[in-house]
């Protein structure tokens, strides 16, 4: 029974001390997150190097594994998936790893 | 007591221990959603102050809101609101005391206020549909490239904040200023890239209606739809709702960035449409949401007994609000008007309700919306190469025994 009293005692403490921080303080407290680890995983398949080298430090490989499937999604698809990359929003890959990246993507995201 | 306590205890330890070996599990065998489009499967993922959410991507992050949220509710919860950066410079932590937003360029007095300063000034609330120009992309026929929504990236919100006019007159706007450029505490995760930033035409911004709120539904934003402060530009679609908004400037001429220039337009035309393959003539940059309407109470590939039963669902536009919905059960042949529900202003969801009577085998149920405006949705999806602004007749089959 004594315990249950203090411990009774206790909650009323820290209800009245969270009261008061509440009414003293306006002061709101940083928001902090932590976006959970990464799961998403590139299919295997040649040249993978060069893409998770070129296409990591920006996105996610959910980025592609999404993109439509089928026949009109092949090399030309990817090639200028990559070109948008590289032109549009400043993705620094090297001009021989171009073709690489795109052998691998037409490949292995059929 | 000890014995209560301890069982209690003894309760919790067991719980901990059971979540955590859910948790464990879902790590291993990802829970996956397959949405009803080719190449549709999704992880199930947790991201800070969300229930479980539809992935899209992780990095930076899509989240895409569970269809059937929105037949809990016409308004969107937080932790169920759909989630789209473009850039993966997020930011982590946010200090609501330190935040600042400027006030800037061709203005008299330029501006830093904190959000204290903005929570002083006259305030002004509305619900408003926030969209994804690309809702509904991978819906697109044919396919194109892009994030590859389903119909969850829309949220309606109660907004609370202070109009964007009364920032930009207490400013003070110089004679000559064009428009008014917003842009946010997320940033590329490489300098190469453009920032993102958006740009609206001044009479727009001094509209009354254009705020910046720092409440969504009566709490604080999540960090992930914008904390502490969004631009909220109702009717227009989500790439203007500008989230961790710090900075305002006011420029003369037509600004034109990535974001404003290249990305994001439409082709100029009353459709705004092209026949696929082909480039549109010329392009204006995306505004006002089309007129859209959804059955949520029933999901596609439902099986339903036969007899009575009410369908509920949404419908919505840019800002002319809902005219009138009308809903079909055998494909389109006939149409009967269902009832709207209650008003929460012309840029919320309306919910419209309609008990139908369905006998036994197959049935598409159709949701057509009419807006003030006198737009109707089309019985055929248009075609623009970047897959946004879908807005066709919604097909939704069910089987009825």
């Amino acid at each position: 029974m004594s315990m249950f009293r203090i411990a009774t005692r206790l909650a009323a403490l820290g209800a009245a001390a969270g009261f008061v921080m509440a009414v003293s303080g306006l002061q709101a407290k940083p928001l902090t997150i932590k976006l959970p680890e990464e799961t998403a995983q590139f299919k295997p398949g040649p040249n993978l190097d060069a893409v998770q080298t070129n296409c990591t430090g920006c996105h996610s490989a959910d980025y592609i594994q999404t993109q439509p499937h089928g026949a009109k999604f092949g090399k030309d698809f990817w090639t200028a998936e990559v070109n948008k990359m590289i032109k549009v929003y400043g993705a620094p890959i090297e001009a021989n790893d171009i073709p690489k990246i795109v052998d691998y993507l037409a490949t292995a995201y059929q | 007591m000890i014995d209560r306590r301890s069982v209690l205890q003894g309760g919790v330890a067991l719980l901990a221990g059971g979540s955590l070996l859910g948790k464990s599990t879902l790590a291993f065998a990802e829970e996956t959603v397959t949405l009803p489009f080719g190449n549709g499967a999704r992880p199930l993922g947790k991201f800070p102050q969300k229930r479980t959410m539809i992935v899209q991507t992780s990095r930076p992050p899509q989240l895409e809101t569970p269809f059937s949220v929105f037949n809990e509710s016409v308004i969107t919860p937080n932790d169920a609101f759909f989630v789209r950066y473009h850039l993966a410079g997020i930011p982590m932590e946010i200090d609501p005391d330190k935040f600042t937003v400027e006030i800037k360029g061709k203005v008299d007095k330029p501006l830093k206020l904190s959000l204290a300063d903005l929570k002083k000034m006259p305030s002004k609330t509305i619900v408003a549909v926030t969209q994804c120009s690309g809702n509904s992309r991978a819906f697109s026929d044919p396919r194109v490239a892009g994030g590859q929504s389903g119909n969850g990236a829309m949220g309606n919100a109660r907004w609370k904040g202070v109009p964007l006019k009364a920032l930009l007159d207490k400013a003070g706007v110089q004679a000559g200023a064009k428009q008014v450029v917003f842009g946010g505490l997320d940033g590329p995760a490489m300098d190469t890239t453009p920032d993102f930033a958006k740009a609206l035409d001044l009479d727009h911004a001094r509209d009354g209606e254009v705020m910046l709120a720092y409440a969504m539904n009566g709490e604080d934003l999540p960090m992930l739809n914008g904390f502490p402060l969004r631009l909220v530009v109702p009717g227009y679609y989500g790439t203007y709702w500008v989230k961790h908004l710090n900075e305002i400037t006011v420029i003369d001429k037509v600004y034109d960035n990535f974001w404003m220039k290249t990305a994001y337009r439409i082709p100029d035309n009353e459709c705004a449409c092209v026949e696929p393959g082909t480039a549109p003539k010329s392009t204006v940059p995306i505004n006002r949401f089309t007129v859209r309407s959804f059955i949520t109470s029933v999901p596609s590939g439902a099986k339903l007994k036969s007899g009575n039963v009410t369908l509920r669902g949404i419908a919505f536009d840019g800002g002319t609000g809902i005219k009138q919905v009308d809903v079909s059960t055998d494909g389109g042949k006939t149409w009967k008007a269902a009832k709207l529900g209650k008003d929460l202003g012309n840029y919320s969801f309306r919910e419209w309700t309609l008990p139908v009577k369905l006998a036994a085998g197959p049935h598409d149920l159709k949701v057509r919306a009419t807006s003030n405006g006198g737009k109707v949705q089309p019985e055929k999806a248009v075609f623009n190469p970047a897959g946004y602004m879908r807005n066709v007749i919604e097909t939704t089959s069910v089987t009825v025994a």
